[in-house]
């Protein structure tokens, strides 16, 4: 497939202008969206192009711009509300999880909520404890929502597409640290990654990574170091937080019979936990070694740089916790 | 007592097909508190709108079938002025699969899409925001609707009124937020919840018509009111209005201190105000051949009701598929 080498950022606003483009009920709203081009430049250029109709500036009104995109999507539109960084989705968690998540079931199909909030996820700027998370698994602990987290630009672009075309809602999460980093976008309007559909990123015999948006950068560094020394990584990109492709990590686990679970979140009620109960239930028979996880610290994020990078998970964590194993 | 303030009285039959809401929502309510009280209504959430019938009548007598309704989890009066049919409603209370919601919403999950009518909410204020969206849609899409959207005085103390009827002020949304101030949210009073408990003055705030505050229990000044506020809505953008009105029967049914602790106001505003006293007295000063024809709504209702119950008992109750079925759209 022909493919153009892209940074993260314009993958996103291709795969949104031209979702815009096909299909009329398809609108922006956030904050700073239109004329502001964008916190991220996601949208740059959209006001010009759509004008204010459909790139709808918004008030700072989380609760507001998540529960009217669910009312303008239950009535037929198709919104796309921004969350300029998904620290603000906290203020609006009523919206997401009782509402957009939950309307659907509670009324019995009479409804479906078809919209996506997109939201700017992640830490490492010295951005300070209230505005470092990546909270996806929170957003993952509710039936009726999916959640995607792409981690390369491809998939920013088949993903994003495939969440504005979908009847369900989603949380779209775009980890700011991936924003400028390239790689290839296929040149196909109608290239579309299915909802729930991991990806193998490298295959390996020795040790399975599992991981999600930053966390396949670190696992894919970590399996590079490793191969040097001998021990061959195969690294699970799971894409999709809801539904999650168990089947992919038990197929790559019955191979390697060893997992790394490497996320950016925190390490309580998280991804980790989640992958390590499904394999300790399902694939017991398979396990030659305890499964390892590597997160976050368990702590709130300090300002000052020489902390911050301290409680944070890198490659040089995952290749130790790969070590503990093999 | 007068009704209306002396508005234009509307014709003899409208007044009676009023009555016959009201008197239908009257006796819905009673029932599903002695049904509950029988605990053949079961759970612990029902909120009944028996007091309030003249605010939901008159006001959505003042919508046409194209415009949209969404309320609060007091949400049975306005399903059934809505006209929604009281068997699936029935059935809903009691978590059966022939409920409107399948017996998966309950009493605060009423909705009817066929009838525009977008549900009853749980959640204090959330639906507010869920009107500005559904009234973004038909402004998008061109189409000259209106939303009326109730709000119970208890939320209008929350964040999601105050974003919700911002954003509606911005864009100038078709919405009318008709307050249904019932002077309690859960058991306490708006004058220790509220810095300003004229709640209608906040339209001001937010740059939107001010409706007032009107008779809540006078269900011609409701509907006079209402006329006006979706005629504006419709071309101008947002109202917000307060009918000021009164529960029978608590916050919800597991309020049980209610009657005991409020029992003087209670009786007053029953024996001074109840609205469909009210507007029988009316119809019986304006129209003095219409009692027969008011009885005869009177034992429908009751009619009508019994059905409701007999249809909900005799409806099977949802099963394991249904439990599983419609949390995502497959």
């Amino acid at each position: 497939m022909a493919a153009r080498n892209q940074p993260m950022r314009e993958a996103l606003r291709k795969a949104l202008r031209e979702e815009m483009l096909r299909d009329e009920r398809v609108f922006v709203m956030g904050e700073e969206v239109g004329k502001w081009q964008g916190t991220h430049r996601i949208t740059r250029g959209f006001y010009e192009e759509f004008g204010a109709r459909r790139v709808r500036d918004t008030p700072i009104s989380e609760m507001a711009i998540c529960g009217a995109a669910v009312g303008a999507a239950m009535a037929g539109l198709r919104p796309v509300a921004e969350m300029m960084t998904i620290n603000f989705a906290f203020l609006a968690l009523d919206a997401i999880v009782n509402h957009a998540a939950k309307i659907r079931y509670m009324f019995d199909g009479q409804f479906s909520v078809p919209l996506v909030f997109r939201a700017a996820s992640g830490w490492g700027d010295q951005a300070t404890a209230s505005h470092s998370h990546a909270p996806e698994p929170i957003f993952a602990h509710f039936p009726g929502l999916y959640v995607a987290a792409p981690a390369t630009p491809g998939d920013a672009y088949g993903m994003l597409k495939t969440a504005i075309r979908d009847e369900n809602p989603v949380l779209f999460s775009e980890s700011i640290a991936l924003y400028p980093k390239p790689g290839p976008v296929p040149d196909d309007e109608e290239y579309l990654v299915p909802v729930g559909e991991g990806a193998i990123r490298r295959e390996g015999a020795d040790v399975t990574l599992v991981a999600w948006a930053r966390g396949v950068e670190w696992s894919l560094q970590a399996a590079r170091q490793l191969e040097r020394e001998g021990v061959d990584c195969e690294v699970v990109d799971m894409r999709w937080l809801r539904p999650l492709d168990m089947d992919l990590v038990y197929d790559s686990f019955r191979k390697t019979n060893r997992c790394v679970i490497v996320e950016e979140s925190l390490p309580m009620y998280s991804f980790g936990s989640e992958i390590a109960a499904g394999i300790q239930e399902d694939m017991f028979d398979y396990m030659d070694a305890p499964v390892k996880r590597v997160s976050a610290m368990d702590l709130p994020l300090p300002y000052a740089r020489d902390i911050e990078l301290m409680a944070l998970p890198d490659a040089d964590k995952v290749v130790a916790a790969v070590k503990e194993i093999v | 007592m007068d009704i209306a303030n002396g508005a234009a009285l509307p014709d003899r039959d409208t007044l009676l097909d009023w009555y016959r809401q009201m008197v239908l929502i009257r006796e819905f309510e009673e029932t599903c508190y002695e049904l509950y009280e029988e605990k053949r209504i079961t759970g612990v959430y029902l909120h009944l709108y028996s007091g309030q019938e003249a605010v939901g009548v008159g006001a959505l007598a003042a919508i046409e079938p194209r415009d949209h309704a969404i309320t609060s989890y007091r949400d049975h009066g306005v399903a059934l002025a809505r006209g929604v049919d009281p068997g699936p409603l029935m059935a809903e209370m009691m978590g059966k699969r022939s409920g409107v919601s399948g017996g998966k919403g309950g009493s605060m999950h009423l909705a009817s899409r066929e009838h525009n009518f977008w549900g009853g909410f749980a959640i204090v204020g959330g639906h507010l925001p869920l009107a500005a969206g559904i009234a973004l849609e038909a402004q998008y899409s061109g189409r000259d609707e209106v939303v009326l959207c109730f709000v119970g005085d208890g939320s209008s103390n929350n964040g999601y009124f105050h974003e919700a009827l911002n954003l509606s002020a911005v864009w100038r949304l078709p919405v009318v937020w008709l307050i249904e101030n019932n002077l309690y949210g859960m058991g306490t009073h708006i004058d220790e919840a509220s810095g300003q408990p004229l709640l209608h003055k906040r339209a001001v705030a937010y740059g939107m018509r001010d409706g007032g505050r009107i008779d809540g229990q006078d269900v011609v000044a409701v509907n006079c009111a209402l006329d006006e506020a979706v005629a504006h809505a419709r071309s101008e953008g947002p109202v917000l209005l307060e009918a000021l009105t009164y529960r029978y029967r608590g916050h919800g049914v597991s309020d049980r201190q209610y009657n005991l602790r409020l029992k003087d106001e209670l009786e007053e505003w029953k024996a001074e105000r109840d609205p469909i006293t009210r507007l029988s007295t009316c119809l019986e000063e304006a129209h003095p051949d219409s009692r027969p024809a008011m009885s005869a709504l009177e034992q429908a209702a009751r009619d009508q009701v019994l059905a409701a119950v007999k249809f909900a008992e005799e409806s099977p109750a949802p099963d394991a598929d249904d439990l599983v079925r419609n949390v995502y759209v497959e």
